[in-house]
C-alpha cells in the first residue's frame, strides 16, 4: 500500500511537467517557463515592502497632527514638493498595482473556468492597470503646485505670494 | 464510521479561513486603489476638484469606511508576513496556526490603537 499522493494544485512548473497539476486545474499547455515562479517570488518581495510603504503612508496621512482634516490639495503638494514622498508614492504605485493585478490574475484563473472567460477578465484586468499605473506616473511627475490656467492663478492652488 | 482528516496547511481551520480571508481583503484593497488613484489624480485637474471630492473621505460614515479598509490593509499585511514564514521559514508551515493568532493579536491591538485615533479625528470637533 502506497502513500497517499496529494496533489498540490499550484506546485507543477513546467520544467516538472503538466502531470503534478490536477486535469481540472490545468488552465495552460504548460509552456510558461517559471513565470509562475518569478510571480509568486514577485508577491511575497513586494508584500515586504509595501507593508513598509503603506504603514508609513497611513500613518503620515491619517495618524499625525490632524489627521486626516488636514489632507487637501496643499498638503499634496506640500508632499510632493520632495523628490523623497514622489519617489514613496512612485514605489507605492507601482508595486501595489502589480501585487494587486497579480493577485487578482491568480484568482481569475481559480474561478473563471471557461477559456473565453478567463480571456476577456485578464483583459479588462490588465487595460485596468496599464490605465491606472500610467495615469498615477504622469500625476506624479507632472504635478504643478500653482496651477495657472490662461494667466489666472486656480483658486486653491499653492502658489508662493506675488 | 469515517473520521475527518484533521486538515491539511490549506485545507480546513486555520490555514485555510486565513486563505479565504487573505483573498477576501486583497481583492477589496485593489479596488479601493483604482478608485484611489482616481480620486488623486484630480490633483491634476484643479485644486478645488480635488479638495471637494477628498471633502467626500471627511464625512462619518467614511470615517468607518476608512476603519473597515484600514482593517483590511493591517489583516493583509500581518497575514501576508505569516505566509512569507510559512514559504521560507524552516519551521514555518509547523507553527503557521500559532502565527495566525499572532497576526490576529496584533491585529487587534493597531485595529484598537488606530480606530480610537483616526474615529477621535475624522469624527472629534473640527
Amino acid at each position: 500500500m502506497s502513500a497517499t499522493q496529494i496533489q498540490s494544485p499550484r506546485s507543477g512548473g513546467a520544467k516538472v511537467g503538466s502531470n503534478r497539476i490536477a486535469p481540472q486545474y490545468r488552465r495552460t499547455g504548460g509552456s510558461k517557463g517559471n513565470f509562475e515562479m518569478l510571480a509568486w517570488l514577485f508577491m511575497r518581495l513586494s508584500g515586504v515592502v509595501l507593508v513598509v510603504l503603506i504603514f508609513g503612508h497611513l500613518t503620515v496621512n491619517l495618524l499625525v497632527g490632524e489627521g486626516i482634516h488636514a489632507i487637501d490639495f496643499g498638503f499634496v503638494a506640500g508632499k510632493w514638493a520632495d523628490p523623497f514622498w514622489q519617489v514613496w508614492d512612485l514605489a507605492m504605485l507601482w508595486l501595489a498595482m502589480l501585487h494587486g493585478t497579480n493577485g487578482v490574475r491568480t484568482i481569475i484563473n481559480d474561478y473563471a473556468e471557461k477559456d473565453a472567460t478567463r480571456l476577456w477578465l485578464k483583459i479588462v484586468l490588465y487595460a485596468a492597470t496599464t490605465v491606472i499605473i500610467i495615469l498615477g506616473t504622469m500625476v506624479i511627475f507632472t504635478f504643478d503646485p500653482c496651477p495657472v490656467v490662461n494667466g489666472v492663478q486656480l483658486p486653491g492652488g499653492f502658489c508662493p505670494s506675488p | 464510521m469515517p473520521t475527518k482528516p484533521a486538515g491539511t496547511l490549506y485545507r480546513g481551520r486555520e490555514g485555510m479561513w486565513s486563505w479565504v480571508g487573505h483573498r477576501i481583503t486583497g481583492v477589496v484593497i485593489f479596488f479601493f486603489l483604482l478608485v484611489h488613484v482616481l480620486d488623486t489624480s484630480l490633483v491634476r485637474v484643479s485644486p478645488e476638484a480635488y479638495t471637494a471630492v477628498i471633502g467626500a473621505y471627511k464625512n462619518p460614515l467614511m470615517a468607518l469606511g476608512e476603519t473597515g479598509l484600514v482593517a483590511a490593509i493591517v489583516f493583509h499585511a500581518f497575514n501576508g508576513l505569516r505566509i512569507i514564514a510559512v514559504d521560507f521559514w524552516k519551521k514555518g508551515a509547523k507553527y503557521q496556526r500559532q502565527m495566525l493568532w499572532t497576526v490576529l493579536a496584533l491585529w487587534v491591538v493597531v485595529m484598537v490603537g488606530f480606530s480610537i485615533r483616526h474615529l477621535s479625528l475624522a469624527l472629534g470637533g473640527h
